[in-house]
């Protein structure tokens, strides 16, 4: 048994039918390629899997595609091209802020969700928004400093 | 670099942190790991895995997973047999190590949780798994061998009989006149330490896509590895194939820390089974199966005890160390790795006269346990700085006090351990003295005192470690495994002047790739954006070992220099032709090739073209080599050993048992840094793995020996919001072994982080009068030590 969904992939509206227990993650790796979004524990501990649904960062791995159907869905594949996040991932760069780089997408996505709220969060905060997503690598402090890097320059940007 | 000759180059980018030149495919999302990969006629294998620790296979019956949707074929271990031989994971310089055959599918037996006793392969993962559990296993359940302590008894059941008992491998050693030193001492301090079980969780689990092209009779194996080439014989061996037959592909690796670098049973499965299909065949561990097959760690309890003289000064050691590997010894590296560094490590950073210790290795029906980041060093770490710590106490002394007093002295080279570890040039005092001024020690002190007043117990703990890099072939090679100590490097100009690197070190986050290309820059005289590594693939690099042990820059760097300073070389052979000017009196800066007065003469693109279109303007009797070929391996000491120290500050609430890690600071001598930023964050995501086992990690088995904690909410990790900033500094005594001079650095946070934190600990509860010497420290360990529960 498969279901028809509709939804906006990066923009791009996407049909497809879809087995009921797929969730979005393997849906959006399996049957649209976006392979940036990752798999790491399938019970949403570790936010490799994150992605925007309706412009909230959720896991991948804890939805259903059924239940994205008429959903706005943005994967990191999504955000790269379009430019939102190119500051961010240029802090990540020169900063070393990724290692293996299997944590990155979701990793970004979620700074980008916090410096969407907050304009200066602290390290504090900005290790607490983080601190449902798992990297192995880094030991976190990279990642902290780059985006605190970018919500500095953000700020003076808009000054 | 004063005093680096060799490394003093015009637009030199050794010791510049540079960026990665990988990362923006991995920032956008658009890296290829190996979970991402598919070919055209894919199947996917899901593995029956025993649920007992140790069963007999009374029968298999594959009837209805047969017959589910989408299966291609349900494969046993009598069947995969056929196709794939066992092994043994021993060396012979372990002596008397043993181990008995290893299948990839079980055939016979079930030894541990999670050993796959079968293999259904269908067109999609889901429908694999779906006929998995279909497939109806009879077991007749064994005695089970259930951890360390059990496998010893006198009468504990023998999990292969025909090795005669369960102990693995044992190890003594004996150096000067160790219970004289104890009788005469003024003060000696013991301990039991203990050592939690745990493991690397990679954030990508273990995967692999093998394909047999039965038309070339080639195996094209795409893998997440440390080590391709040693992968590449292993798979010929076991398959019965040539190694010109076998190709392993390694791209991007969603993170490894030494669990990627083993043998595993379903992964030898998974290629044999694509051999079977003559058709890909993909595997990916999902989460429960990393934690009941990845390699697991240290699980160490050991007893030390040390003797000192009233001034501090050590006497002696004693340790008697007790580990439990699950019920084989992991091919081909062996579970006895790890017990034996503990013995070669142990009082490593000071002068110590009488050394005993014994190690011994049982085997258990856990999961495996092998070689992980930093692999022994923060078990005789965490004994040798415990005891020092506890000496000290006896003494009334200040921990940094009767370190001081104990350190080989840094005039003292070369020299060597108590173990016989020979040490080229360590820093100690040096390192110290760098440690000493990054912390307010007094300032610290004082606030300590000052907290304690209002309740609130902080405390500063300290731990000097060696690290062994760069390993000669006395690691492995010596023992008859097929994993080379060697590297090499291959560097060509291309006809746009570009230049290309092929190396057998490999990348897996650490900016591999950033730190050849860097060496190869400095050494031909390129900017950096000119240079592109390949690394990965045994079709096109030379042989060589691949990254682990902290030996991809110490040997394939250094491999990578010579080669780029012999490609230097023949380009301006070529120079010297063309400008009529003697070669010797050239160099190249910037893609330049400049004069003794550092004029820019000719670009490298312009002499690509002419040797590689219009040869015939070039002499007769000369025929250029735009490209050069270098291996290097260590030949003077068996290991490039690094030094350094760490401290860590933290608060114990003495009501939860909780504990806050407020600072932690690292220095490290790692010699030459090429990259001090990659170093750095290595020194970094070292230390807090280290911190993760120091606090959190820990592999919960029930008396059944079933794993219970097997998933990552109920198996703790580091998460940011725990975590501390670190700070990193250096001394840098390079080895004067290699031209670069650099030692590896990937393990040197992992080797002290935990004893550092349970000295603090333990500094912090002094009023209490209680010490704690088992690790990972919950609240639960806390609290019981304070008496409270």
């Amino acid at each position: 048994m498969k279901n028809r969904v509709r939804m906006i992939v990066n923009g791009d509206p996407v049909e497809a039918e879809v087995a009921p227990r797929q969730h979005l993650a393997d849906f959006l790796r399996e049957a649209l390629g976006l392979t940036g979004t990752h798999i790491g524990c399938e019970h949403g501990v570790c936010g490799a899997c994150s992605v925007r649904l309706d412009g909230a960062v959720i896991r991948g791995c804890l939805i259903f595609a059924v239940q994205a159907d008429g959903a706005r869905v943005e994967t990191i594949e999504g955000v790269s091209d379009s430019g939102e996040i190119a500051d961010l991932q240029a802090a990540f760069a020169a900063r070393n802020a990724l290692q293996c780089g299997y944590c990155t997408p979701g990793m970004l996505l979620t700074a980008q969700e916090l410096l969407m709220q907050n304009a200066a969060p602290d390290r504090e905060a900005i290790r607490e928004y983080l601190s449902g997503n798992y990297c192995r690598c880094t030991g976190y402090q990279a990642i902290i400093d780059a985006v605190e890097a970018t919500a500095k320059a953000r700020r003076e940007a808009k000054q | 670099m004063s005093g680096q000759s060799a490394l003093d180059r015009p637009n030199s980018y050794i010791s510049r942190a540079v960026p990665r030149p990988n990362l923006g495919r991995l920032l956008q999302g658009r890296g290829q790991y190996v979970s991402d990969m598919n070919l055209p006629r894919m199947v996917h294998v899901a593995f029956v895995r025993s649920p007992y620790a140790h069963a007999r296979i009374v029968s298999i019956d594959t009837r209805t997973a047969e017959a589910a949707p989408g299966i291609v074929a349900v494969v046993t271990g009598a069947e995969l047999a056929k196709v794939c031989t066992p092994w043994i994971g021993v060396l012979s310089h372990l002596q008397g190590l043993k181990s008995a055959p290893q299948h990839a599918i079980a055939v016979e037996r079930a030894c541990w949780v999670g050993e796959a006793v079968a293999a259904v392969v269908a067109s999609s993962r889901a429908e694999a798994e779906d006929a998995a559990a279909q497939v109806e296993v009879v077991y007749e359940q064994l005695p089970i061998v259930p951890d360390m302590e059990a496998a010893l008894a006198p009468d504990a059941p023998v999990i292969h009989p025909e090795l005669g008992d369960n102990l693995a491998f044992e190890r003594r050693l004996e150096v000067g006149e160790v219970d004289a030193a104890f009788a005469q001492a003024d003060a000696v301090a013991e301990a039991e330490f203990v050592f939690g079980r745990h493991t690397g969780v990679t954030l990508e689990p273990r995967a692999i896509l093998a394909d047999w092209n039965a038309g070339e009779e080639r195996l094209t194996v795409y893998l997440g590895t440390q080590a391709p080439h040693m992968m590449q014989t292993i798979l010929a061996k076991h398959l019965g194939l040539a190694e010109a037959q076998v190709r392993v592909v390694c791209k991007d690796v969603g993170g490894s820390f030494g669990i990627k670098v083993h043998v595993y049973a379903d992964e030898m499965a998974t290629a044999a089974l694509a051999k079977i299909l003559r058709r890909p065949v993909k595997y990916v561990a999902d989460r429960v199966e990393s934690f009941l097959t990845d390699i697991h760690a240290r699980d160490h309890r050991c007893k030390g005890r040390i003797a000192v003289a009233k001034d501090g000064t050590i006497l002696a050691f004693e340790i008697d160390d007790l580990t439990g590997i699950g019920p084989y010894s992991v091919y081909p590296r062996t579970s006895a790795i790890e017990a034996n560094q503990v013995v070669n490590l142990v009082g490593g950073p000071y002068v110590v006269p009488n050394y005993r210790a014994r190690a011994r290795v049982a085997f258990t029906n856990r999961n495996v346990m092998c070689q992980y980041r930093a692999v022994g060093h923060p078990i005789a770490c965490s004994v040798t700085e415990g005891l020092v710590d506890f000496a000290a106490r006896k003494l009334g002394m200040d921990p940094i006090e009767i370190r001081r007093r104990n350190l080989i002295r840094d005039d003292a080279y070369p020299t060597q351990s108590a173990s016989g570890m020979k040490f080229e040039a360590l820093s100690h005092h040096a390192t110290l003295a760098k440690l000493l001024s990054m912390i307010d020690y007094a300032g610290l002190r004082a606030e300590q005192a000052r907290l304690r007043a209002q309740g609130i117990y902080r405390g500063i703990g300290f731990a000097t470690f060696i690290e062994i890099t760069n390993p000669s072939a006395a690691f492995y090679g010596v023992g008859g495994a097929r994993i080379s100590s060697q590297d090499g490097a291959v560097v060509r100009l291309d006809a746009a002047g570009g230049i290309v690197c092929q190396t057998s070190v490999t990348e897996q986050g650490q900016g591999t790739e950033a730190m050849i290309a860097q060496i190869i820059a400095s050494a031909v005289g390129v900017p950096l954006s000119k240079v592109r590594v390949i690394l990965g693939d045994t079709d096109n690099t030379p042989y060589g070992g691949g990254t682990w042990a902290s030996r991809a820059t110490g040997i394939g760097g250094e491999a990578a220099w010579r080669a780029g300073v012999a490609l230097r070389e023949n380009i301006l052979k070529v120079a010297g032709i063309i400008l009529q000017a003697d070669p010797a009196v050239l160099d190249i800066a910037d893609g330049q090739v400049i004069d003794a007065e550092k004029r820019p003469r000719v670009g490298l693109e312009e002499i690509a073209r002419i040797v590689y279109f219009r040869p015939d303007t070039l002499p007769a009797d000369f025929q250029p080599e735009l490209i050069a070929t270098r291996h290097y391996t260590p030949k003077k000491y068996p290991f490039a050993f690094t030094n350094g120290m760490q401290a860590s500050w933290l608060e114990v609430d003495t009501r939860t048992g909780f504990i806050t890690l407020l600072d932690h600071w690292v220095v490290e001598d790692c010699g030459t840094v090429i990259n001090p930023q990659l170093v750095d964050e290595q020194i970094r995501g070292g230390v807090v793995q280290g911190l993760g086992a120091a606090l959190y990690e820990k592999c919960l088995y029930d008396a059944r020996a079933q794993m219970l904690n097997a998933n990552m909410a109920d198996y703790l990790v580091p998460m940011a919001a725990d975590m501390p900033d670190i700070h990193v500094g250096h001394v840098q005594t390079p080895t004067a072994e290699s031209a670069l001079g650099a030692k590896g650095a990937g393990e040197a946070g992992t080797a002290g982080a935990a004893a550092a934190v349970v000295n603090a600990v333990n500094d912090a509860l002094a009023p209490f009068g209680v010490t704690i010497s088992e690790i990972p420290l919950t609240p639960e360990r806390v609290l019981k030590a304070l008496g409270v529960i």
